[in-house]
Order: structure tokens, then C-alpha cells, then sequence
């Protein structure tokens, strides 16, 4: 490896040195240890992975094995902006399953994929937030909007576009 | 030598300082009233006082006089209403309130003790105004004890805890109890488990006593899974050094001098609450290397879970906090023996958490006056589904169903939220390992025994209640749905079992049933019961069970007419034309996919049933709604 690729790379894994630091490299801690990379990265790379394994020495497979247990964690980057459908019981008999193919038809995913092409928003399920006293509910990344009814849906998703096309257009 | 620490000093100091100020504003700070906007409220108060010149302080002062206070507080469980607003000393409790309702607030009743009408709580039958909570049926009809204190006090302020005699039980039991002595006194309140076993928490303990070795943990069980239950994230939420405080108790009574707080990470406020709890008792030297100025230690980690069901049970979830995949082991050994790392552990949910430092403090018989006698003590509730007041509740064990959906939820509503009189047509307890229970239960007194005789189970706690256009097919399969998703895939019976069970309730939802397809189901829902490795696997056909017990003539509707009583099932609904409506202009001939649909100009049309294949499309298609999803 050359001189340059090796700061490189050193460059790259920076911050996953910081986490495995502050973790004391222990194997124990491997789910805290993922969770903050994931934090940082949106996603676990897979080369991040194998860095993280020879560090603390465990073998690649067991941390695959615990990367694709949790449904927390995913191997491939999420959107900008994680959008989940709450179908716990109560957001369920309210009706969640209507919000969830309208958000999908807004975002226009195709059967069987979760994040947009342009990396913006990702749409998942979730089987309980505990709010269930104002089901249904959809939570984008941290801030939860209550009782959603179709529509309201709708009007969440164009704000979010909106708001991103005029960063956008700012930039440019 | 080392003094003890004075809890009485860091009370009375406080109680002085209250008595200091004139009203006090709580706002619910919970997850449900933050989602309706508490924040903006709490805000608009500041930025309203300042304006006014109302003195108001977000905490206590040592040398002010008259000012008013504003704290949030934890869950209060009437998360429909909010979000909720109370002035205290008088009680005066305003629910969904707005930021332009705020100066009013402050105008009548924070400078005047007089109560806003509009925004008081309206009973929804009397539509009678209820000044203070406790004018509420929702409330009144309540035992609050493990939620007492939730919704009251600051939860983000140890003193104020501590202020109400908290952290007196788990001093007493650091400083002048035996380990044995703790473990009998909560053997002998009865207290079992309110993660869903029921297994008495006294006789968990003493199996850990027992045990001698140099290192032991005390785990508690915050990962609450089961959809449709938020108990313990409000017990955190609301009072979460009632939970550390519980957790000394056991550390105390076990010989444990570390533990774990295993949180869902689905629950970040309730994750941000007890971190800083746990934070705040360290600097008072409650938790640390010399707990109340004793030679003992006991520190706690709180740990976020990575979304998996399963870590609820025991043995998965201490993998999970060595680092490994989820998945449960086979006891024996108990952890009590054998746990996390190898080491004695007991592991006791939330709530368990929370009713200890009641039994050391007041006595094991004072616990047992309330409840039943193999189940004393109360048990709080998720309420919701289509009920009047969703939300939070906790009642004596032996309160019947009907108490707790009719009088204290208001009565069974219809899709629209509207009261229903007659609409009631089941209550799902217990989650997925928990069933279905009709009218003919509605008054049974609930306790563990009884729910069990009856097939179903306490559970965590979850009550959802279901109307009568609530089809019981698609619930049985949405539980279904979510312990097959759930399964970690360990052991066969569970993992393939599901698998099995689900394709065979779409057979039944897809129209794709036949006489046996129930036989199968049942006997396979009892090996899955028998066979299964952990307590998810063991409880997953419950609802299933449940349903082919008191849901019979339902579904055989739908296996032998191939018919779906409360119009759910998609796939066995013809859609029929309503020819009043009907203008004849065609649009449904041409989107039917199969030319089912025929007639003739501007006349009323009809559907060819034995050709139809109940796509829907021509219901989408219609302008007029003259198509309705049928029968």
C-alpha cells in the first residue's frame, strides 16, 4: 500500500478508532460499538466491519452474524431522512397499513426497496413506539407526528422535499 | 469512618424551598404530549412571563420568595388529551393546550388561581367540565402506586425524588438490612413479575442469595416489545429513580455490585431520562464505589437495545449485553445461577423495579392489602384501541375488564371515534403471547391465574380493544406477522412453526381454506407450545389458540361461506354494484382487468361474480361510489 493510501485510510477510520477507544477495544461491547458507527455512518460499511473485527479480534462472520441479527442496523446507507410507520397493535387496528403505501406511493419505491435513489428518505416499520395513545404514529428520524391520518402523510413528505429543494437550490 | 449519607437534610432543604413558591406549572413532558407539541407550550409560557413580568422559574431557588415554578413531568397516561397542562397547588388540569391559549393561563390562573373553562376536561357523556384530575373518571376510578408519583414530579430532578422519601427503602436496606432479610420481606408481599411469567420476584432473589461467588449483576428488563404496551417507557419516562432505587434494593439483597439497564432503543427519551437519573445518583454517592457512605458498591450501565424482540427474554438478552446475537439458551441453568457472563444474576422488569421500594418502606402486608391474594398488589395497563380515553392506567389486580374499559376508558368507540354502546367485541391482552378475551369475560376479576385458566396471559400489560368491525382473522394473522418476524431462528418448532402457522391464516384471509386447514392449525399451534426453546416461541400461537377457542363461528365464516363478517378480508369480498347510485357511464367496464363487469349504457351495471377476482380496481374506478366492497 502506498504511503498515501495508508493516510488515507488511517484518515477514514478515525473516528471508528475514537468509538473502539472509548469502548476499551472489548469484545462485550460490540452492539454499543455498532450502534455509534452506525451513528456516524449512517450504515455499517462493510470494510468498517472488518477493520472493527481484526482491531478487537473477533472473527468477521461474528460481527456479520450480530450486524444482521439486530434489525437496527443496516448494511446498506438509509436515506437522509428515516421515515417509520409505528405498526405496533394500537397504530395497526387505527389504520397504519393506509399511511404506509401512501408514503411509498409518494416516494414512489418499488416493491421491495426501502430508500430512495437520491438517498433521501428511507421507509421502514416499526413494531412499537410506545405512543400508542396517539396512534397511529410516523416518526421522521427523532420528531414523532401523532394521530396521521392519509393526507397529513402526504403533506409531511412534500414539506420534507420542499424544504430540501430549497437547500438545494441555495447551494447551487 | 464513613458518614452516612443525609437524606433527610437534602429533603427538608427542599420542601423549604417549595414552600416558597406561590404555583407551580407541570407540563406533561412524556413521549405522547411531546409529539402534540409540549415543548412549544412550555416554551410560550417563558417567552409570556417575560413579557407580563410574571415571575416564573424552571427551578427551585434557595433565597426567592413568590415566584411560580414551571417543571415537566413524566408520563400522565391520558396521552389523547394533550398536551397537559396543570397548576398546582389547586390542581387545576387543562388538557390539549395550545401556545395562544397561554397567557389566559397565565392571566386566571397562575395570577389568579381561577380556572380556564374552555379548556378543562369535558366528561364525554355528561359533557360535564372536571376541574382537577381528580374529577376525571379516567383518573378516579385508578389505583395510582407505582404511577403515583409519575406525572407529579419532575423526573429529571433527583431532589424532588428524594424530597417525597425516595431513596429512604433503599437505604434502609444498604445500611440496616441482611441480604435475607430483603429477599423474605419481598418473598412474603407476594410480588410477581410484571414482565408477563408472574414468576414471584422473592423466590428469583433467594436462588441468587443462595449463590456464593465474587461477582453478581442485577439486570433490569426495560426492553419492552410486546406492540401495543408502554408501561414501563412511562415508568421511565415519569419516575425513573424509583427504577435505580429498586435495582439497589435487589443489588442489596443479592449481593450484586453492578448492573444493567437493558432500554429499547426504540425509547430515546426514556433512554435520555434514566441515564441522567443514574448520572445524578452517582454525584449524590447513592450509586458508586461507597453507596450512601457505606463500604458497598454497586454501579449501573444503561444499555441500548438494537431492535430485536427476543431480547425481552432473559438469557437473549444477557447475549445481547455480552455482545453476541440475541438468542435465548435453554434453562436450566437459571440465571439466578449461571447468567450474564457466567455469573448469579437476576433479571426483573420495570415495573417489578419500581414496587420494591414500596414493600421495604411500608412492609410486605401493607402490600398485600391491596389485590388479590395470589396476585397482590396493582398492575398498570396500556389502554388503547377503540376506546373512549386511551392511554395509561394502573388498577388493583382483580379489577374486572369491564371496570377498566367502561368506566375508566369510557366505553367501546366505532372507526370514527365515536361512542359505541353496543360495539364491544374483544380485548387483546397480553400482546403476541397473550389472546383474545370476548363479552363473557368482561367480568372476570384480571390476575395471573385467572387469565392463564382462560388461555391467555398478563403479559407486559397491553389492553387493546377492538370494535366490532374489527376482524379477528386479520388480528390473529398481524400477531402472527409479528412473531414469525420476531423469531430469532434458533430452535425449528418456533422458527418454521410460524412460518407455517401464518401461511395457513393467509389460506384462510386469501380464501384458500378448507375443512382441515383449521384442524392443522390448532395441533400445530400446540406442538409449537410444546416444543419451543424460549418464552417467545412458547406464547407465539396464543392468539391463534385463542381465536379458534372463542372466535369458532368467525372463522369458520370464513373457510366454509368464504365470507368475512366485518368486511376486512379483501380477497372474499365481491364487490357489489349499488344501482341507485349507479349512472351507467362505463369507467368500471373498461379498468376491469378480467371483464367481469357488464351493462349497458347509462344503466345500472352488474359484476359477474364468477369472474371477478376481487381486485378492487373498479371501486378505485368509480366517481360516484356506486360500487361498494360487498359482501
Amino acid at each position: 500500500m502506498h504511503k498515501h493510501d495508508l493516510g488515507q485510510a488511517a484518515r477514514k477510520f478515525a473516528k471508528v478508532c475514537e468509538i473502539l477507544e472509548k469502548y476499551d477495544y472489548k469484545s462485550d461491547k460490540l452492539v454499543p460499538i455498532l450502534q455509534a458507527v452506525q451513528e456516524e455512518y449512517r450504515y455499517l460499511p462493510e470494510d468498517v466491519l472488518a477493520f472493527i473485527a481484526t482491531t478487537i479480534d473477533i472473527s468477521p462472520a461474528r460481527i456479520y452474524g450480530v450486524a444482521t441479527f439486530y434489525s437496527h442496523f443496516a448494511l446498506e446507507p438509509k436515506g437522509k431522512y428515516v421515515v417509520r410507520v409505528c405498526d405496533g397493535t394500537a397504530c395497526h387496528v387505527k389504520g397504519s397499513n393506509p399511511l404506509l403505501s401512501e408514503i411509498r406511493n409518494r416516494l414512489n419505491l418499488p416493491k421491495g426497496k426501502t430508500t430512495t435513489p437520491d438517498l433521501l428518505f428511507t421507509l421502514e416499520t416499526v413494531s412499537c413506539l410506545g405512543a400508542c395513545g396517539i396512534a397511529p404514529v410516523v416518526v421522521v428520524n427523532e420528531e414523532v407526528h401523532p394521530l396521521m391520518i392519509p393526507g397529513k402523510t402526504t403533506k409531511m413528505i412534500d414539506e420534507i422535499m420542499e424544504k430540501e429543494r430549497v437547500c438545494d437550490e441555495q447551494f447551487a | 469512618m464513613n458518614s452516612l449519607l443525609d437524606l433527610n437534610a437534602i429533603k427538608t432543604d427542599y420542601q423549604n424551598r417549595a414552600k416558597n413558591v406561590t404555583r407551580r406549572i407541570i407540563i406533561c413532558a412524556g413521549t405522547g404530549c411531546m409529539a402534540s407539541g409540549a415543548l412549544k407550550i412550555s416554551n410560550e409560557f417563558k417567552r409570556v412571563s417575560t413579557l407580563m413580568g410574571v415571575h416564573i422559574e424552571t427551578e427551585l431557588k434557595k433565597e426567592e420568595n413568590n415566584y411560580n415554578l414551571l417543571t415537566g413531568s413524566g408520563c400522565q397516561g391520558f396521552c389523547q388529551m394533550g398536551p397537559l397542562v396543570t397548576i398546582e397547588p389547586e390542581g387545576i388540569f387543562y388538557v390539549k393546550v395550545k401556545p395562544e391559549d397561554v397567557s389566559e393561563i397565565i392571566i386566571e390562573t397562575v395570577l389568579n388561581g381561577k380556572p380556564v373553562e374552555r379548556l378543562l376536561y369535558k366528561g364525554n357523556i355528561s359533557g360535564k367540565s372536571c376541574k382537577t384530575q381528580q374529577d376525571i373518571n379516567f383518573y378516579k376510578k385508578q389505583t395510582r402506586k407505582i404511577l403515583a408519583d409519575c406525572g407529579n414530579i419532575n423526573p429529571e430532578d433527583i431532589e424532588e425524588y428524594i424530597s417525597r422519601g425516595g431513596y429512604e427503602a433503599a437505604q434502609k436496606a444498604v445500611t440496616e438490612m441482611t441480604s435475607i432479610d430483603i429477599c423474605r420481606e419481598i418473598l412474603n408481599s407476594g410480588l410477581r413479575g410484571r414482565g408477563g411469567g408472574g414468576f414471584p420476584t422473592g423466590r428469583k432473589w433467594l436462588l441468587a442469595q443462595k449463590e456464593t461467588n465474587d461477582k453478581k449483576y442485577v439486570i433490569c428488563n426495560a426492553d419492552e416489545g410486546d406492540p401495543g404496551a408502554f408501561m414501563d417507557r412511562s415508568v421511565m419516562e415519569g419516575n425513573p429513580h424509583s427504577v435505580i432505587e429498586g435495582m439497589i434494593i435487589a443489588a442489596s439483597g443479592i449481593g450484586a455490585d453492578e448492573g444493567y439497564v437493558y432500554v429499547r432503543l426504540e425509547y430515546p427519551l426514556a433512554v435520555r431520562r434514566i441515564k441522567k437519573a443514574v448520572e445524578e445518583a452517582t454525584k449524590l454517592g447513592i450509586l458508586g464505589d461507597k453507596i450512601f457512605g457505606t463500604d458497598k458498591r454497586f454501579t449501573i450501565h444503561v444499555m441500548e437495545g438494537a431492535g430485536a424482540f427476543v431480547c425481552g427474554e432473559e438469557t437473549a438478552l444477557m447475549a445481547s449485553i455480552e455482545g453476541k446475537r440475541g438468542m435465548p439458551n435453554p434453562k436450566p441453568p437459571f440465571p439466578a445461577q449461571s447468567g450474564l457472563f457466567g455469573k448469579p444474576t437476576i433479571i426483573n422488569n420495570v415495573e417489578t423495579l419500581a414496587s420494591v421500594p414500596g414493600i421495604i418502606k411500608n412492609g410486605a402486608a401493607e402490600y398485600r392489602s391491596i389485590g388479590t391474594k395470589e396476585s397482590p398488589g396493582t398492575k398498570t395497563f396500556a389502554l388503547t384501541g377503540h376506546v373512549v380515553n386511551t392511554g395509561l392506567i394502573e388498577v388493583p389486580f382483580g379489577t374486572t375488564l369491564r371496570e377498566i374499559i367502561f368506566d375508566i376508558g369510557g366505553g367501546v368507540t366505532d372507526d370514527e371515534g365515536n361512542l359505541d354502546p353496543e360495539g364491544f367485541k374483544a380485548v387483546q391482552i397480553g400482546g403476541p403471547s397473550g389472546g383474545c378475551l370476548t363479552a363473557e369475560h368482561l367480568d372476570l376479576p384480571l390476575s395471573f391465574d385467572s387469565l392463564i385458566s382462560i388461555g391467555a396471559m398478563i403479559g407486559s400489560g397491553g389492553l387493546v380493544v377492538m370494535n366490532k368491525n374489527t376482524c379477528m382473522v386479520q388480528v390473529a394473522k398481524f400477531f402472527m406477522q409479528f412473531t414469525q418476524n420476531e423469531s430469532c431462528g434458533k430452535c425449528v418448532p418456533c422458527r418454521e412453526g410460524t412460518k407455517q402457522m401464518l401461511s395457513l391464516l393467509e389460506d384462510i384471509t386469501e380464501g384458500d381454506a378448507d375443512e382441515h386447514t383449521l384442524e392443522i392449525l390448532f395441533n400445530l399451534g400446540l406442538a409449537i407450545k410444546k416444543a419451543s426453546l424460549c418464552g417467545l416461541g412458547k406464547t407465539a400461537p396464543n392468539p391463534v389458540l385463542s381465536l379458534l377457542g372463542y372466535f369458532r363461528e368467525e372463522i369458520e365464516t370464513h373457510v366454509m361461506q368464504q365470507r368475512c363478517p366485518a368486511k376486512k378480508c379483501k380477497s372474499l369480498l365481491t364487490p357489489v354494484v349499488i344501482e341507485e347510485k349507479c349512472k351507467g357511464c362505463g369507467l368500471c367496464i373498461k379498468k376491469c382487468p378480467v371483464g367481469a363487469i357488464a351493462g349497458e349504457k347509462k344503466q345500472p351495471h352488474y359484476i359477474n361474480e364468477a369472474l371477478c377476482i376481487k381486485c378492487g380496481a373498479c371501486i378505485e374506478a368509480c366517481r360516484l361510489d356506486a360500487i361498494s366492497e360487498g359482501v
